[in-house]
């Protein structure tokens, strides 16, 4: 799906936590996350460190939709 | 003499349980768990498997040093002859399980290892070169088709007897070149392949093209605080009660729903995804797909807007095809919409 849409010429950041599938899937911007089943997440952390922590996330996902990459990229 | 084989097997088919203990540590028992009790019956007493290590592909991929540590400290004690993993069939993590596991074993301690896959695992591309994969079928109804061959390539490999081809032996291509004897020189093979060709009848290729479908990274955008940013999952995220009825594995469709009224997913939102634990995202599910933060930065003034569809599917077992084509049709209607960025989160 990433592959696709950025065939479109839309910039795509994929944000996983298996970052080796996102590379073999041919993600060019790439954001490492926390865990499978939360991976912008952490039920252990309290809820004003878990937001804490995902705005950091996102935040890093806008800074690779607006840097200029010409391989694949983690960010 | 009996040959000894380690066997390594997720917390599914190690008879642990379902998706809810995905995030086991690895343990080792010196018993044949699951499909390693299929798989000696078919080694007919040359080789035995001696014990089974079982571990949770959340836990695998996840902490895969610690994992590899234990399977290293595991062959230290068994000191098998080879180690089995898998078969994996089409799911994802445990076929990067399988193949972390083959490539390390073989790597750092140089033992043969065989596993199975389905050729769409992404596990497949990790460890082709280095372990046998035994092509098998994408879900766990080919166990049956699937062991014979893994057990036949396993004695091969034991007995250092010489490997036939993927074609002859069922496993999937290494990438290897090797020098053989042909009946005929390679010029009247090509001519042949290309009468063949002309005619419109089937001819095989002696070199397959690698096929290299790279999409060049699109440019950057320039100023965030006037971009549109989408929001994409394939962490099956749906409004309560799955209108669309998305499946919550193998998706045949994507669903699209607007969220330009709400400020997060969390409490009107879910998960139907079948391949990992939901409790997490069905408590919050923007620590699947954080609409949250976006709009949060909407506000700030960060980006320009959320567009005001949210785009979503579930990504275990879905077909490269039908992943293909969502991703064709979602990013057409994103590219319509004036879309200038997108953030896909996967689980």
């Amino acid at each position: 799906m990433v592959k696709e849409i950025e065939r479109y010429g839309i910039p795509i950041v994929h944000m996983s936590t298996i970052t080796t599938i996102s590379e073999s899937v041919g993600a060019n911007r790439i954001v490492p996350t926390i865990a499978i089943p939360y991976p912008v997440g952490n039920p252990s952390l309290s809820k004003d460190v878990e937001t804490d922590m995902r705005e950091k996330l996102v935040k890093r996902a806008l800074t690779a939709l607006s840097t200029e990459v010409t391989e694949v990229s983690y960010f | 003499m009996s040959y000894k084989i380690l066997y390594y097997v997720n917390q599914f088919f190690g008879q642990v349980g379902g998706e809810e203990q995905a995030g086991i540590a690895p343990f080792y028992k010196e018993e044949k768990i699951g499909p390693a009790m299929g798989f000696e019956q078919l080694l007919k007493g040359e080789a035995q498997v001696v014990g089974t290590i079982v571990c949770g592909d959340n836990y695998f991929n996840e902490n895969t040093e610690e994992s590899l540590k234990f399977i290293y400290d595991t062959i230290a004690a068994v000191k098998p002859d080879m180690v089995v993993a898998g078969p994996a069939f089409n799911a994802g993590r445990y076929g990067m399980a399988c193949a972390g596991v083959a490539n390390a074993v073989i790597d750092k301690l140089g033992i043969p290892v065989v596993t199975g896959m389905y050729h769409e695992n992404p596990g497949v591309d990790q460890c082709k070169a280095k372990a046998i994969i035994a092509e098998v079928t994408d879900s766990a109804a080919g166990m049956r088709t699937a062991l014979p061959v893994m057990a036949k390539i396993a004695l091969k490999l034991l007995k250092k007897e010489e490997l036939g081809t993927p074609k002859e032996e069922g496993y999937i291509a290494q990438g290897k070149r090797l020098t053989v004897f042909a009946d005929k020189r390679g010029s009247e093979r090509a001519v042949e392949m290309l009468i063949a060709r002309f005619k419109g009848e089937e001819f095989e290729t002696e070199l397959p093209m690698p096929v290299f479908d790279k999409v060049a990274p699109a440019a950057a955008i320039k100023d965030l605080s006037k971009a549109k940013i989408a929001l994409v999952t394939s962490g099956g995220i749906v409004p309560i009660g799955n209108p669309d009825r998305i499946q919550s594995a193998s998706a045949q469709k994507w669903g699209k729903y607007n969220v330009s009224d709400i400020s997060e997913l969390t409490g009107g939102y879910y998960t139907i995804h079948g391949g990992y634990d939901p409790v997490y995202a069905n408590e919050v599910p923007d620590r699947v797909a954080p609409l949250d933060m976006l709009k949060k930065f909407e506000k700030e003034g960060l980006i320009g807007e959320v567009y005001e569809y949210f785009y979503t599917t579930t990504g275990t077992g879905t077909s490269v095809g039908n992943a293909i084509q969502f991703g064709k049709e979602i990013g057409k209607e994103l590219k319509e919409a004036g879309v200038d960025g997108v953030i896909l989160t996967s689980t």
